[in-house]
Formats: C-alpha cells, structure tokens, sequence
C-alpha cells in the first residue's frame, strides 16, 4: 500500500463536505444502507423499547409495592412480566448491542461497510414490525401472553388466538437477529483491513463475532420451539401434550438450548466494550488481550452445555444433574480471568473517571455480584430453594442492568461524542451515573434477601412478611426508571444543542482506528483501507 | 477534560456501603424480616443451608478481595494524583494462578455440592406415601397407603381481601396468602415419599422448610422423600407460573407427633366411609 493513503484527520474532514447522504428523509433512513445510519436506527429503536419495556416495569413495581391488589389483575400482571421480558431482551438489549456493531465494526476494522447492507437494512426494518405486532396483542381480546417469556408450555397454549401473533413476532426477530449476525461475520472475517489480523482486533470486534456465531446457533432453535407450540395450539400436534405422547419438559430442554447461550449474546458484547473503555480512561493497554480473547471463547463453547441448570426442579436423573452442575460451576473460571484481568487493567494506570468509565466501574462490580450469586445457584441441591424465586430474579437482573444496560450506557457515552461530532454534558452524564447506579442496589439487592425468605417469582401479590423489601424495591425502581429519563436528556442535548466540539481523538487514553477518523466521522470512511500501525491500534502487539 | 471530583467518588461509596450495610443488619432487626434462606427441619434443609452459607461466604471473601483491588487502584492509581500509567499488558505466572485458584475453589465446592445432591435425590426406604396433584389453582394431597385424599385450597378470609379493591387490608388477614382451608397433615419423624404430578399445566410444590421444591408436570410423576423432625405448622406455595392465580396456592403442613398424626388419619378414615356410605 502506498503511503499517501495513510490515515490522516484532513482528508477525512474534506470528506465530510461532500459525502453523499441521501438528502430526503425517506431517502435517508427507510432505504439506507449506510452502516452508520443503520447502527442509529437500532438504537433509537432499542432506546424506545427500553422504555415501553421499563414503563411495564413501572407497573409491575407499582403493584409489588404493598402487599393486596391495588391497580392490575393478575393476569394483566403476567401479561406485564411477560411482554417486560421478550420486549427487554428482543427489542431493547439486542438490538442496541446491533446498533454499537453496525456503527463501531467497519470503524474499529478499517471497513468502509457491512458487508451485506441491502440486508442490514432489512434486518433493521424488520424490527418495528415485530414489535408493533407483538405489543398488539395486547389490545386483543386474548390479551397479551401471559405465561412468562419463557413461554412453557401447557401454560402457554392455554393462551387465546393473540398467541399466533407472538410466535409470528417471535419468528421475525429471530429472522432479524440472523441476519444481522451473518453480515457481522461476513464483515468481521472479510472485510478487514490489510495488517489487521484476527488477534489485532479489539475486543469488542471479537466478542461481537463470537457473539454472532452463537445467535446463528441458537435462533433456529427457538423458531423451531416456538413453531412446535404453534402447531400444538392450533394444528392438533402433541409435540409438549403428554395426553399426546409428548413431553411438556421437552420444551424446556430445547427452549434452554437457546436461552443460555442468549443470556451470553446479551452480555458478550458488553464485555466488548468495557475491554475497550477500561484501557481507555486507564491509559494503559487491556491486561491480557489473548486470555480475554480465549475466555470468551469457552464462556461461548460452554453456554452451550449447561442449558438445564434452568431446569433442577423438574426431575432429572442424578448423573443429568451432576453434568449441568459441574459444567455451570467451569463457567466461573473464564469469567473470573476476565473479571481479574479488568482489574489487572486498572491496577496502575493513570485512571480518570468520565461517565464510560463510572458506568464501566460499575459494570465490573456489580456483574461479578451477578456472577456470583450465579455461582451459588449452580449449586443444584440449593437451587432447589432458589429456583423460581426472586433470588433468581435478583441474580438474572444484576446481570443484565448493572451487566448489559450499564455496558450499554458505558459505551453510548464513550462514542457519543465520535457519533456526533459534540461532546455530551458531563455534568449530567455523571448525575445519571449515580441515580442510576444507586438506585439499581436499592431496586435489586433487597430481591435477594426476598428470594431466600421465600417469596417466588411472577407473582402479583404477596405475603405481608415480605411487605418492607417490596417496598424499598419499588422506590429504587421508580428512582432508576425516572433517572432514565436524564439519559435521554443526555443525549438529545448532546446530539442537537451542545456546543463542544469533539476531537478526532475525543478521550486522551483512546487507542483504536475508530479514533483516527474525524469526529463526526465522514458519512463513507475507510474508502480506502487504512494502514495499521502499532500506534493507532490497541491490541498492535499480539505476542502475548 | 475536567479533574475527578474525589470527594464525590468518596462519598458516594460511602454512602452505598452505608446503605448495603443497613440493609444487611439494621432492616430486619427492627421489623423482623427474614433475609436468609431458613434453616428448615428436614435433614435435607439443614444440609441445604450450610451449603448455602458456604459459598455464600466463598462469594463474599472473592468479592471482598476483589473489590478492595478495585477500590486500592481506584484510588492510588488515578491521574489527578499525578500517578503514570505503567505498561506491563501481560503476566503469564498472574494469569496461570488465577486460573488454577478458582479450579481448586470449585474443586472444593463440588465436593459437599455432589453429597448434597445425592442425599436430595436417592430416597431411602419410605414408610409412607402422600400423592400431589397440582391444578389451577389448588393441590389435591392423596395418603396411597390409607385412601384418604382432599383438596387443599386458598382460605376464604385471604381469597377475600386479595381481590382487587377488596377494601381490606391484607395485614389483617393471619398469614395472608398463606393459608389453605384444609391442610396436609403429616407425621413428624417419618419417612415420606411424594408423588408429584399435575392435572392442567406445570405447577411447582415447594415449602421452604423442606429444602426442596419439584416441579409437578401433568403426564409425568416426580419422585421426592422428607423426614421432617419437629412438629409444627409449615408454609409455602406454587412455585412455577401457573396462570393468573399462581399466586393464590398455597401449602400448609401440619406436621403432628406420630401418635396424634395416627389419630388423625383413623378419624379421617372413617369420615371419609360415612359420607362413602351415604
């Protein structure tokens, strides 16, 4: 490669003046397949589910927030746990993890695009659709599903004529997730620049392609799941109907083989990018690149064969048992070196601490909390008492709000200013820090003590032993979801009213090729591949 | 780029670990909610619990050691303390030990985890029998060996004031949702096998101080033993999503000496002959 295309600021911001965004709205965002425009409509779109999801979260608080029924139903209630779930999980934490791949892989690889973007466009505009039909059942008069997203059956197919739309809806996120995982293989293993081999890559580049493989794995597993219910709801099959010769318990065996390996599609990719953050504010390179790499890796091999840690209660035969508690216990290993490994990446640095790197802090404590209460429920002898309690919705939310959201919200603030052009009002990034990390202590720690004095999950009222943790539960949800609303406050004045221009570099710490380009970045960049030196990337030493 | 505020950073973990720590302590002392896993009076609860506490401990002292290694450099190692960013990236030896430790922690786990579980799943030899039907929403206990068998649900006073605008207060109500009409009565000090299955959908048996719940799954039987030690009034309730009045099944154990326990179920017996005859 001749040296005149090295990577320079001046180019790019020439670039910039003439970069051929198509100039009508329609133009610009119903057909485009730019990955940049696509990476902002996903996560527009999962920040609009992220609050119709934490609205039906709000409800649910609401009525837990004394013992007796006070505003809803029971089985509107269950209605709310249910869509709160396939609507977090589907519409919210998914695709905002899409959205960051869009934008950030052909940037942080040296790629100019996707490399399929006719299809990122429709993988994207499939979305609202879904949604739109799956948040209709609820104005139908089977009402919406209300058998938990799990969606176990009898209970599900006890369901009204709404239940085909759900599994339509269903069908056509796994449909978008696919697809989006195809392109972001297709990109990462053909697309990078010269010199940028695989262990050069970031490592949000890396969990994002492991993350990728398992989505192309497991989908069709849940669209063949959930096509079973369908066919056993209304084509007379017996496929989970034991008066039919099936296994009601087979379902959760196959809808399991999907699960676990989706709760590490959410939470790979945030261990992605808090690998990219912590060096950044550390001004020191990730401790470990390779181990971090292989760790994600067996996190990844292993999501796949402890699937029935979800299911001890359901009478299993003891060796069954002993293999999904001892698999589940091996996971602790890989993501202890990483947890160990962030530190190590702290451990002596120059650190300063902006809002990426507050909502990375908390990231790395409050997951590990997750972690290991996730060890605990490994144990199968006692997760006969835990299972099904708010132990385990304490376990699985510490997970993913201080785990997933909080990555999530770590990496907006990290790339706002690249994305805008306009660094974002510290100030109120770091008072949406602390309302959020505070309160979600207040919302999930007292679940645990909940869950051990024995109250189960999904339930719409409770005992009135149970009565004072509910209650300071429900302040600190109404405290979190409110504090949410400082997020998008955030955001909105950071894309349209702020008036400090970003630099190229953005953060003094940052290392990586997304970093090179003018901020905002040209509409195409990387037209032409840019020269990979060991300075303008992370990870240029992959000796170790 | 603006200098870290320590005196916020400092008061905030302050304050969170203020928080925690009430919550921890202070919360339950002063209105007397139970915040851990109850010791039980089965052997398998009393097993259960230790082990509980066991890791509960190995969790806290990793999360301990951990955490002060984040908070040490969080607060020696920041730039506005004008401390250089060192440029190590890698340590085999570190990394090789902190893969191996946590392997020998889980070692050690695996151990009483495995004796635990197999003292849960292999029963000993049973003295009697009860079977449990789940249904929406009540159990049906059935005592095989002596043919009496009835149906346990929500208690009326419970199922009164849980109704949306019931106007009452569920404060009022003794053991609110925790209460049945008719509940099983056990022996203390016996060896007893459970038949568990379910007549519509999957509904789960669970009274926490057992030790265990299982899963009752229509179609299918679920094999689970106790030998509960003290006599005395146990509760619990459905523990899988069972429909909308999942939340409205409860158990309730009246677990009676041997002696009494005999006469209960003889009474039984013969009412349950009379009203046959009739």
């Amino acid at each position: 490669m001749s040296t005149d295309s090295t990577l320079s600021h001046d180019i790019h911001e020439h670039d910039d003046h003439h970069d051929h965004k198509p100039s009508g709205f329609l133009d610009r965002w119903l057909f485009t397949t730019n990955h940049k425009d696509i990476g902002t409509l996903y996560l527009v779109f999962s920040l609009l589910m992220f609050f119709i999801g934490g609205s039906m979260a709000m409800i649910i608080r609401a009525e837990l927030f004394a013992p007796g029924l006070q505003l809803v139903e029971p089985d509107f209630f269950n209605q709310m746990t249910t869509m709160h779930a396939l609507i977090m999980v589907f519409g919210a934490v998914m695709p905002a993890w899409v959205g960051f791949a869009n934008w950030m892989l052909p940037m942080m690889i040296g790629a100019p695009d996707m490399a399929l973007p006719r299809m990122n466009n429709w993988s994207f505009w499939i979305l609202p659709f879904a949604f739109a039909m799956l948040l209709s059942t609820l104005f139908m008069d089977s009402g919406g599903p209300a058998a938990g997203w799990t969606l176990y059956p009898p209970l599900s197919l006890q369901g009204g004529q709404s239940f085909a739309f759900v599994v339509f809806a269903v069908h056509m996120m796994g449909i978008s997730s696919i697809m989006g995982s195809i392109n972001v293989i297709a990109t990462i293993l053909n697309m990078r620049a010269p010199g940028m081999t695989l262990l050069k890559m970031p490592l949000f580049v890396w969990t994002w392609l492991i993350t990728a493989f398992l989505l192309i794995m497991v989908m069709p597993v849940l669209a063949g799941a959930v096509t079973m219910l369908l066919t056993d709801h209304f084509f007379g099959t017996s496929f989970f109907n034991a008066a039919g010769g099936g296994d009601p318990v087979m379902f959760q065996h196959i809808f399991w083989f999907f699960g676990h390996p989706e709760v590490y599609i959410m939470i790979l990719p945030a261990f992605g990018v808090v690998s990219e953050i912590i060096p950044t504010f550390a001004r020191k390179p990730l401790f470990g690149y390779s181990a971090m790499v292989y760790a994600t890796a067996s996190i990844a091999f292993l999501s796949f064969i402890v699937w029935a840690h979800h299911m001890f209660t359901v009478g299993m035969p003891l060796t069954g048992e002993l293999f999904f508690m001892y698999a589940t216990m091996l996971i602790a290993v890989p993501t202890g070196v990483k947890v160990f490994n962030w530190v190590s990446t702290m451990w002596k640095g120059s650190m300063t601490f902006e809002t990426p790197m507050l909502f990375a802090i908390a990231f790395v404590v409050l997951f590990t909390i997750g972690g290991l209460s996730g060890l605990m429920l490994a144990i199968a002898s006692v997760d006969l008492q835990y299972h099904d309690t708010y132990f385990v919705v304490a376990h699985f939310h510490y997970v993913l709000v201080p785990g997933s959201v909080f990555a999530l919200m770590a990496g907006a603030y990290y790339w706002l200013p690249k994305w805008t052009g306009h660094m974002y009002s510290e100030r109120w990034g770091k008072i949406h820090f602390w309302l959020s990390a505070i309160s979600v202590n207040i919302l999930f720690f007292p679940q645990h003590y909940l869950g051990l004095a024995g109250m189960p999950r999904r339930i719409p009222d409770y005992s009135t032993q149970f009565a004072d943790f509910n209650m300071i539960s429900s302040i600190g949800g109404f405290i979190f979801g409110a504090s949410q609303l400082v997020f998008v406050g955030v955001i909105v004045h950071c894309v349209y009213k702020s008036r400090q221009k970003a630099t190229s570099q953005v953060w003094e710490g940052a290392q990586g090729l997304e970093w090179t380009l003018s901020s905002p970045p040209p509409y195409h960049s990387f037209n032409e591949p840019p020269v990979i030196d060991s300075s303008t990337i992370a990870h240029a030493d992959s000796t170790h | 780029m603006k200098k870290p505020n320590t005196f916020i950073v400092v008061a905030a973990v302050t304050a969170a670990v203020i928080a925690a720590t009430w919550l921890l302590l202070a919360a339950p002392g002063y209105t007397g909610n139970e915040i851990n896993m109850t010791r039980g009076v089965t052997s398998q609860s009393t097993i259960n619990y230790g082990l509980h506490m066991t890791v509960l401990w190995i969790c806290v002292v990793i999360g301990v050691i951990v955490f002060s290694a984040m908070f040490v450099s969080i607060v020696l190692h920041r730039k506005s303390r004008g401390h250089e960013a060192a440029k190590f990236t890698h340590s085999t030896k570190a990394e090789i030990v902190w893969t191996i430790i946590p392997v020998l922690i889980l070692v050690v786990m695996a151990v009483p985890a495995t004796k635990a579980l197999v003292n849960m799943e292999v029963a000993p030899e049973t003295e009697m029998t009860i079977k449990i039907t789940g249904f929406q929403w009540r159990w049906k206990y059935e005592y095989v060996e002596d043919g009496v068998s009835f149906i346990s649900s929500l208690d009326p006073a419970s199922n009164a004031a849980r109704q949306l605008e019931s106007g009452t207060d569920p404060v009022d109500i003794d053991n609110y949702l925790l209460e049945v009409d008719k509940p099983l009565v056990l022996p203390a000090k016996t060896r007893i096998k459970f038949l568990i299955t379910a007549d519509d959908v999957i509904h789960s048996w669970w009274v926490p101080a057992l030790g265990w719940k299982r899963d009752a799954v229509p179609g299918f039987i679920n094999e689970a033993w106790t030998e509960i030690m003290e006599p005395g009034v146990y509760r619990g309730q459905c523990a899988e999503l069972c429909g909308k009045d999942h939340g409205f099944m409860p158990i309730v154990l009246n677990v009676l000496p041997r002696a009494d326990y005999d006469a209960w179920i003889a009474q039984q017996q013969d009412t349950q002959q009379k009203l046959a005859a009739n």
